[in-house]
């Protein structure tokens, strides 16, 4: 990166500063005044941030409706934090202005809204996959005392159906139910023990039917969401010296958000409503909801209530329409907040797949084609499965040239869950798969894995399957002849980072199984392995997933201050902080004050597809910016700056629905993992004692945001390899709890080892790649390649379970 | 934040007797101490109590105390006390609350309350059968002492009868080394796929043996107690009846498949533990490593 990048130009007297780490004192008092460096002032200021308050306050207030759009004195943001008055631009790591409420368990989650006269909503879910309705007899649930409204499908006083998509969604179920959980009717009553007990005194007569679960039945019946081709030159046509062909299993992961959806609403008194609800993006729930309302979209003002993670689970609806419903229905606000099973139910999974993948290479070493059959399971609803299928289909291969591709992805419709967005987005599944089958097929050929990777890696230049060239690096890097590789150069970074050792007279806790204390080292063997993964950061196939941002920069009490107005959600990634870095560095103002996330602010596109750094940071860089034009020639005493600037990458095309064929993908993220494991043969437990990542994320805008996120992406990735699975029979989820849905604890994640790598991309603010998804990709294969190297076994289905590493066992005589 | 219980009566009792004439008076009262099995149930609307019986106020039930050849726990000891005081008069209990739940449940949660709840994959049980614990129940009509043997009746059902209280259990110090191994698909925070404990008494020349979550109950292996082993030559023992062992344990356990595993695999699962657990206290009660 150059360091230009990190130098505001066109500013007059105004020098950005980035302090490095607070001192432990600073990090944990309640109201820090920085003492290290801070961002010298352009006016004449003592240079020190003013400490705002920090601790619980209110959530969002009813009058906040009436705000101008950029208040003096600000308000604060979402989740009733502080606004951030820390020092810190591009490139640091200044604490971030919510850490210390959630840490002290001051931080107001959507669960923690409360309102005077406040009704709780509750949901009664349909108990079967796939059943027609009879009749609903709410009679007795609303004599029921305590209860202010029973609502069905008959009382929706807009348009019946919602989607991200496709508006297929029943807001409540019309004459038929399609997946277990499915909405049936909405109660609000004065509590929510009231409102439970009212829902059982509902009367639903179901005429339950047989359903469809099995995704290759639906796609062979013509039943599925979208069918996605990749076409490329002839594979079959060639002779190759190695083919492996393998089926591939992945179980439906979920994003398993700590915080359940929750939300509330508010009667304007006018007909109006306000909506507090933790979601990733206030503008696509709004253009959904206002329809089912009947509403225009002005009568609704939205605001982002404290989120506890998303991951993907609040892409889609979940109590948004039920609670206005009740809401306006009663005239009263209405809160709603799913318990932890009902949120297993209430949002979407990640697609589970079935795949069969063939790779061939000659004897150089060099794919020579790659044949695949991609089934995922998209369930009741179309949620976001158009857009993973075209996932999965243009991603299918990984970061590898190949010149003959045959794949063909289908998202099926069946009486299974709705499954929909989830980090990785349709990119996770299959780096599973052709990571495997890179292994296989290195593994015919005598070659080491990371070599056969080398010969094959993307490099400038290098065209993907569905056509689109690499583009993104420099071509000054090119090695003589050979265009520049990130790839191949991130495989070549593990060599100076060793395989762990083996160290003697561990802890039980360091071996597999834990405190569970089945080995002392009896049965136990490691292994190593390797994963690759490519994700595409932003919307892809022509979607204009714009982002805006306001920037108004004013004199308060002799101070510059800068008051930043977006709609982006911040779900625990950073990036409120990543906004106030961005204005630090770019305005060097004395203090910068987040505005809350509303509608009154102009989209920021979703909290998804690694985009929010690109889309909104380049949106808040661009307001920044248009504000330093203003500046030029003028005093801030003599009255505030502001500008608002939409923000756009570069147009997509969709991909060709016969070929595949299409630039579709805006930017392509790349990270590798390597794997150390113990595996316990015998009991078939996993201990994953090292992961060691390579990751190329353009620019580092905030290194301990970043490491949070690898971090937080390769567990889950973990969770995938070898213990999260919602279990399903016939429609019906076994496993919706905490108790039984298990994701990884500190005993199960291992400290990992990071070597982060900056190939600036021109075309993105600042050349950051997005960091949230790839890490997920690529952990997964890296620690099943593991165990596989441990275990000598094929396991061609995730998540690895005691019993797939035992199986061999039984079948001994 | 959730909605509050509805018109649940809340009992508080400050000593035993006056717990044991509530819990007659309100039958329908459920006795509640660390609450870790009864909240979540209660959360999931599993159960719905009328009324609860808090045992927090029974200092008497939060004591041990030693009895000479035994020790006595009180049922309301959490496991965190029983890991920090008790882990080398009862090494397999101890172990065996190492793996309950995390911390926090570890100082909520007791053995008592496990008792009642007698979930077949109770991390408690195993080491209590292992080693002949006797589980102490009183009402207003007196105590009675129930080996743990005969405490168990089905999944998740008890001996225990309305109006009664678990008080106690006694659980005989260790003769000899005790393992506790719990096999789950996480490294820690996990309920039991399956569970063994192994008691050894080297006086006395006595195995016990204590499986979890693989049958209806948490049960014994009668026929694995009773493996021929050479006391008289230690150093005879070998991995054929290590291996041995594990066949019969896993033969006297009554599996079945579920969402945590398939009962092939925990039968699988308990013969390996088995076998591992025979050779380490066997190892540990005669200082040697044994011939393979």
């Amino acid at each position: 990166m150059p360091d230009a990048l990190n130098e505001p130009t066109g500013r007059a007297a105004t020098t950005a500063s980035t302090p490095g780490e607070r001192t432990p004192d600073e990090r944990t008092s309640p109201s820090p005044a920085p003492t290290g460096p801070v961002p010298v002032a352009p006016a004449a200021s003592a240079g020190l941030e003013t400490a705002v308050p920090a601790g619980p306050v209110p959530a969002a207030p009813a009058a906040s409706h009436a705000a101008p759009e950029f208040p003096t004195p600000p308000t604060r943001a979402a989740g009733g934090v502080g606004t951030p008055h820390l020092p810190g631009g591009v490139g640091s790591s200044p604490t971030r202005p919510d850490a210390e409420a959630k840490v002290n368990g001051t931080f107001d989650y959507a669960s923690d809204l409360d309102f005077p006269g406040m009704l709780w909503g509750h949901t009664l879910r349909s108990p079967h996959p796939s059943a027609r309705l009879r009749a609903i007899d709410t009679t007795t649930a609303r004599a029921m005392p305590g209860v202010a409204a029973v609502l069905t499908a008959a009382d929706v006083p807009g348009k019946l159906h919602y989607g991200l998509i496709e508006a297929d969604q029943p807001v409540l179920a019309l004459d038929q139910v399609n997946y277990e959980g499915e909405p049936v009717a909405i109660i609000a009553a004065e509590t929510l023990d009231l409102a439970r007990r009212a829902a059982e005194l509902i009367d639903v007569d179901y005429d339950i039917l047989e359903p469809a679960c099995d995704p290759e039945e639906a796609v062979a019946a013509g039943n599925w969401f979208r069918c996605q081709p990749v076409r490329l030159g002839d594979p079959d046509a060639q002779t190759p010296a190695a083919v492996v062909t393998r089926d591939y299993v992945v179980g439906m992961q979920d994003q398993a958000p700590l915080g359940p959806e929750s939300g509330a609403a508010l009667p304007t008194g006018d007909g109006g409503i306000e909506l507090y609800v933790a979601t990733q993006w206030v503008h696509s729930d709004l253009e959904q909801i206002a329809p089912c309302l009947g509403l225009e979209p002005d009568r609704i003002h939205m605001a982002i209530a404290g989120i506890g993670g998303a991951f993907g689970a609040r892409e889609d609806l979940s109590v948004q329409v039920h609670m206005a419903m009740l809401a306006l229905a009663t005239g009263r606000p209405v809160k709603m907040m799913y318990d932890r099973a009902e949120s297993f139910v209430g949002h979407v999974h990640r697609h589970p797949a079935r795949m069969r993948y063939e790779h061939a290479a000659d004897a150089d070493g060099k794919l020579l084609y790659v044949k695949a059959r991609i089934v995922l399971d998209g369930g009741a609803y179309a949620s976001t499965t158009e857009a993973v299928v075209g996932n999965a289909a243009s991603l299918a291969v990984g970061p590898y040239e190949v010149e003959h591709v045959s794949i063909d992805a289908w998202g099926a419709r069946t009486n299974n869950p709705p499954c929909g967005a989830m980090r990785g987005f349709g990119g996770v599944q299959t780096c599973f798969a052709y990571e495997s089958q890179m292994d296989a097929l290195a593994e015919v050929l005598g070659l080491d894995p990371l070599e056969f990777r080398r010969r094959n890696a993307v490099a400038q230049g290098s065209k993907l399957i569905t056509g689109q060239i690499v583009d993104a690096y420099d071509p000054a890097r090119a090695d003589g002849g050979t265009p520049f590789s990130p790839l191949a150069d991130m495989l070549g970074r593990f060599k100076d980072m060793p395989v762990p050792a083996v160290p003697t007279g561990r802890d039980i806790v360091e071996l597999p199984g834990g405190t569970g204390n089945t080995t002392h080292g009896e049965g136990v063997r490691r292994g190593v392995g390797y994963g690759v993964g490519l994700k595409n950061v932003c919307y892809s196939e022509g979607f204009d997933d714009y982002s805006t941002a306001g920037i108004r920069l004013e004199l308060v009490d002799g101070q510059t201050v800068a008051y930043v107005r977006t709609a982006a959600a911040e779900v625990g990634q950073g990036h409120w902080s990543l906004q106030a870095q961005i204005v630090r560095t770019e305005l060097g103002a004395d203090r910068v004050e987040l505005l809350p996330n509303d509608t009154k602010a102009g989209s920021a596109g979703s909290s998804s597809a690694s985009r929010q750094s690109y889309m909104t940071g380049g949106a808040v860089k661009a307001a920044c910016e248009a504000v330093r034009e203003l500046m030029r020639g003028h005093d801030l005493a003599d009255g505030p700056i502001e500008a608002t600037r939409v923000f756009r990458h570069r147009a997509t095309k969709p991909m060709d629905p016969v070929t595949g064929q299409g630039e579709s993908h805006v930017q392509l993220a790349l990270c590798v993992h390597r794997a150390t494991v113990d595996v316990d043969v015998e009991l078939g437990l996993v201990k994953v004692v090292d992961l060691t990542c390579v990751q190329d994320v353009g620019k580092i805008m905030n290194p301990v945001a970043l490491e949070g996120q690898i971090h937080g992406g390769s567990a889950q990735g973990l969770g995938l390899a070898v213990m999260e699975e919602m279990i399903t029979a016939q429609g019906r989820v076994k496993n919706a709890s905490f108790t039984d849905y298990l994701i990884p604890t500190i005993l199960d994640m291992p400290p990992m080892r990071l070597r982060i790598v900056e190939n600036a991309d021109p075309e993105a603010p600042y050349g950051l790649r997005g960091a949230g998804e790839p890490p997920t990709l690529s952990s997964t294969p890296a620690i099943v390649a593991a165990i596989r190297d441990a275990t000598g076994l094929a396991l061609t289905q995730i998540p690895v379970r005691p019993e797939h590493l035992t199986a061999h066992f039984g079948r001994q005589p | 934040m959730t909605a509050p219980l509805r018109a649940a009566l809340f009992h508080r009792p400050a000593e035993l007797d006056e717990a044991l004439r509530l819990l007659a008076a309100h039958p329908e009262a459920v006795p509640v101490a660390g609450g870790t099995d009864l909240m979540v149930a209660v959360n999931y609307r599993h159960t719905r109590p009328a009324a609860m019986l808090d045992l927090t106020r029974l200092a008497e039930l939060r004591e041990w105390s030693d009895e000479g050849d035994a020790i006595r726990i009180g049922s309301g000891v959490p496991y965190t006390r029983i890991i920090a005081e008790l882990a080398t008069v009862l090494p397999g209990l101890a172990a065996a609350a190492r793996t309950v739940g995390s911390p926090q449940i570890r100082n909520r949660g007791t053995l008592g309350g496990n008792l009642a709840t007698a979930s077949p994959a109770g991390d408690g049980h195993p080491p209590l059968l292992a080693t002949g614990a006797d589980i102490e129940i009183a009402s207003t009509a007196g105590t009675r002492t129930v080996p743990v043997t005969a405490f168990f009746t089905g999944p998740k059902r008890s001996v225990l009868a309305p109006g009664e209280l678990i008080t106690a259990v006694t659980v005989p110090k260790a003769a000899g080394p005790q393992q506790f191994l719990k096999v789950g698909t996480r490294n820690a925070m996990v309920i039991a796929v399956c569970s063994l404990a192994v008691a050894l008494d080297r006086d006395a020349r006595r195995l016990g043996t204590g499986i979890g979550s693989a049958g209806p109950t948490p049960l014994t292996a009668p026929d694995a107690d009773l493996i021929e082993l050479p006391w008289n030559r230690p150093d005879l023992f070998n991995d054929a009846l290590a291996a041995e062992f594990g066949r019969r344990v896993a033969a006297a356990a009554r599996p079945i498949d579920d969402v945590r595993g398939t009962a092939a695999y925990r039968r699988h699962a308990l013969a390996v533990c088995a076998a591992r657990a025979l050779r380490r206290v066997w190892t540990a009660a005669h200082g040697t490593e044994s011939t393979r």
